[in-house]
């Protein structure tokens, strides 16, 4: 049952076929039915017509056998009834095509009316109402009724006429009943049924039939087109439609390929810049770099020997170490960035442990020269995931830096947590905490807090740090209450999961 | 560990930037060490066979021969140790260096204590092991330094030599890539695993006999490696 639901959602095909046949039924039903009641009418009709006039030469010779009867004896005059009853049924042709039903006299003393009939009638063959109307008036009269003889299972629909004779004699009246078979009309429709009904049967097979035709003649282009939509979508940038004469499907084609190409030139310029842009920053890394690296080496050799130098020149020495150190982390802060930008940043995936990745965080150095005192939460059970080792590292070291460095808490807590889907790890600061929509501008390049409070560091640190959260498909986010304090935590997702269910909830959210 | 130096050691400082050549020397010398200047990639070898340096400090990118070619040019004659210097920390120039035969590399910029720690990593050796190692059919001589492998000798570089000597010395011991890059590199270097990987399996095809399925020296997935003594 759901598969056939499934068919009817995902082939349009089934759908056209389904629907032709549906309809096609309900129409061939309707003109199918009234052509039926059409030729029924018509048969019955001129049946009709013809008994009608057979029935009224058969009552004037019954009229007219009356007229000439001068019996009064009431034992002869029942005898010349049923001879005429007699003579009229044998009186036409060769094989009759009716019964029939003499009643008379219709007044006798006893009440008793006497019925002479040509074949053992069963007594409801004669509609009622009709035999009221004749009995009790003069002229002719006709009905459709079924006609059943005794003894036969089943009774056939006739036609019956009816009307007075008078035997002028005697004065009695009597009333003479035609009953006509529409047997053989019967059996022409049932003939004409028959066939309507097998033709309507063969005509739906057929319509249903060219209808999955048409529609696989439609339908298969479009198949066609939609596998080669999915390899283009799929990166093969060379698919084409095969393009044959000048109809709907062919210009379909056209405008599919026209598309393919364009999107494909598209790419390929995007694909094009990107490549220019990695290798700019790769040469202006190298560019950069080199002279660099100079610099600094002979400022290591200054500030080495800066004893030896005068006072100024000494401290000359030492900011040119401190602001070229900066310069540095700043050169390679941009340089990550714009590999981000470019798409040319790649993952090393290893298994890592976050709790132990926490544990070592609680040993940094630069925790202990800041005198912050670390708790660790749940960092003895370990959470596994696939990640960048480096890239981990160097998110923890710019959580830690920030909230070292920036909150003013002097507590910060390291909190470890995992479930099928994700590894989260949490920083917690009960600091100067984030107000309005700062958990958001952290994340923003050269963003600082307050900026009279910015002491070294690149503003960077953040930016970067979400990148490579997004670069491992997980996430970095913030939290915090003026005041309070502030969390950030990372999600980053097992494989085959996602980060969408983080197993930590901000404390501050 | 000891330092064994009976002379200043020689150190052939290969780079085409005339000012980082000259700093370089004044940092070396400056540390007790000898130094040749190259400047140019095809001049490599001419300068090498006459300095006859102990270690190459190479940068990458060279005017006339590129770096990785002079790389494998001083490996074919001489298993001295290489350490490039790279202004990519990009992972493919990296370990195609490394694949090309250099034993590390430092990223530029970088500090002269680091240059110099990575230096003196690669000139010391490995002095621990006194007696001779036989481990299944592979000789390990420390003394000489000097590996045979069914009675062949091995063209082991002194660093491959290095982290032969400390897997086998504790054999059935699981190494972490961390914890061979502090032994056998000299320093820490958080997560740098491609300088293990690309190393072991240049290793491995020399004392293997299939680097694919290899009987000697085990990876233990997500953990490290580990020596196994045959038919244990």
């Amino acid at each position: 049952m759901r598969s056939l639901a499934r068919l009817w959602r995902r082939s349009i095909q089934a759908r056209v076929v389904t629907s032709t046949i549906v309809l096609s039924t309900l129409v061939i039903t309707l003109t199918g039915w009234a052509l039926l009641r059409d030729v029924a009418s018509g048969l019955a009709d001129s049946r009709r017509s013809a008994a009608v006039s057979e029935a009224r030469s058969g009552f004037d010779y019954a009229q007219s056998q009356l007229d000439a009867a001068v019996e009064t004896d009431a034992a002869t005059q029942s005898q010349a009834l049923t001879q005429m009853v007699d003579s009229l049924t044998r009186s036409r042709g060769a094989k009759r095509t009716y019964e029939l039903v003499l009643e008379g006299p219709l007044l006798t003393d006893d009440g008793q009316v006497p019925i002479r009939s040509s074949a053992a009638i069963e007594p409801g063959s004669l509609p009622d109402d009709l035999a009221d109307t004749v009995r009790s008036s003069a002229g002719t009269y006709w009905r459709y009724s079924d006609l059943a003889l005794l003894g036969a299972a089943t009774s056939d629909p006739s036609v019956v006429v009816g009307s007075q004779v008078r035997a002028p004699g005697s004065g009695d009246t009597y009333a003479l009943f035609y009953l006509f078979s529409l047997e053989d009309q019967q059996a022409t429709l049932d003939l004409v049924r028959r066939a309507l009904l097998l033709g309507g049967f063969a005509m739906v097979l057929m319509v249903g039939g060219v209808a999955w035709l048409v529609s696989r003649q439609v339908l298969d282009p479009v198949r066609l087109a939609r596998r080669i939509a999915e390899r283009y979508a799929s990166g093969n940038l060379e698919q084409r439609m095969h393009v044959r004469g000048e109809d709907d499907i062919a210009r379909l084609s056209t405008s599919f390929n026209q598309m393919a190409a364009s999107l494909q030139s598209q790419i390929r310029r995007l694909e094009n810049l990107s490549r220019l842009q990695q290798r700019f920053v790769s040469d202006v890394s190298h560019e950069l770099r080199t002279p660099l690296t100079t610099v600094q080496m002979a400022s290591e050799v200054l500030y080495a020997s800066r004893e030896r130098l005068d006072p100024q020149a000494a401290r000359s020495a030492e900011l040119l170490k401190v602001e070229l150190d900066r310069f540095e982390s700043l050169l390679s802060d941009l340089l990550d960035l714009s590999r981000f930008d470019a798409g040319a940043a790649r993952l090393e995936l290893d298994t890592i442990d976050l709790a132990q990745i926490a544990r070592q965080a609680a040993d940094d150095p630069l925790v202990a020269r800041s005198g912050v005192t670390v708790r660790l939460v749940g960092a003895d059970r370990p959470a596994i995931v696939e990640a960048d080792i480096r890239r981990i590292d160097r998110i923890v070291r710019n959580l830690l830096a920030n909230a070292v460095k920036y909150s003013g808490s002097d507590v910060i807590e390291i909190e470890v947590a995992q479930n099928t889907d994700s590894a989260s790890f949490a920083v917690r600061d009960f600091g100067v905490g984030l107000s309005g929509d700062e958990n958001l501008r952290v994340f923003d390049r050269f963003w600082r807090a307050d900026p009279a409070r910015a002491q070294g560091g690149t503003g960077l640190g953040l930016a970067i740090s979400r990148e490579d959260a997004a670069l491992h498909g997980g996430t970095l986010q913030a939290w915090g209450r003026p005041g309070r304090g502030s969390e950030f935590i990372l999600t980053i997702p097992k494989p085959e999961g996602s980060s969408k269910n983080p197993p930590l909830v901000s404390v501050f959210a | 560990m000891s330092y064994r130096r009976t002379k200043r050691d020689r150190v052939l400082v290969v780079d085409d930037d005339a000012s980082l050549a000259e700093m370089l020397t004044i940092v070396l010398e400056g540390e007790g060490l000898t130094t040749a200047v190259c400047r140019s990639g095809d001049r490599v070898m001419a300068a090498f066979t006459q300095f006859k340096p102990d270690i190459v400090l190479l940068d990458l990118m060279l005017p006339g021969l590129d770096g990785m070619s002079v790389c494998r040019q001083i490996r074919e004659k001489s298993e001295v140790p290489i350490i490039m210097l790279t202004a990519k920390s990009d992972t493919p120039d990296v370990v195609a260096g490394l694949e090309a035969g250099a034993d590390d590399y430092i990223t530029k910029p970088f500090k002269n204590t680091e240059l110099v720690a990575r230096l003196r990593a690669r000139l010391r050796r490995t002095d621990q092991l006194a007696e001779t190692l036989v481990f299944g059919d592979i000789v390990l001589d420390p003394a000489g330094h000097t590996v045979t492998r069914k009675g062949e000798p091995l063209e082991l570089t002194p660093l491959e030599f290095d982290l032969l000597a400390c897997l086998l010395g504790d054999p059935g011991q699981v190494f972490s890539r961390e914890s061979l890059l502090q032994k056998v590199w000299g320093y820490h270097h958080p997560g740098d695993t491609k300088l293990v990987n690309v190393h072991m399996t240049r290793l491995r095809s020399k004392i293997e006999d299939d680097a694919e399925n290899p009987e000697v020296i085990r990876t233990v997935r997500g953990v490290g490696y580990q020596a196994i003594r045959p038919g244990s």
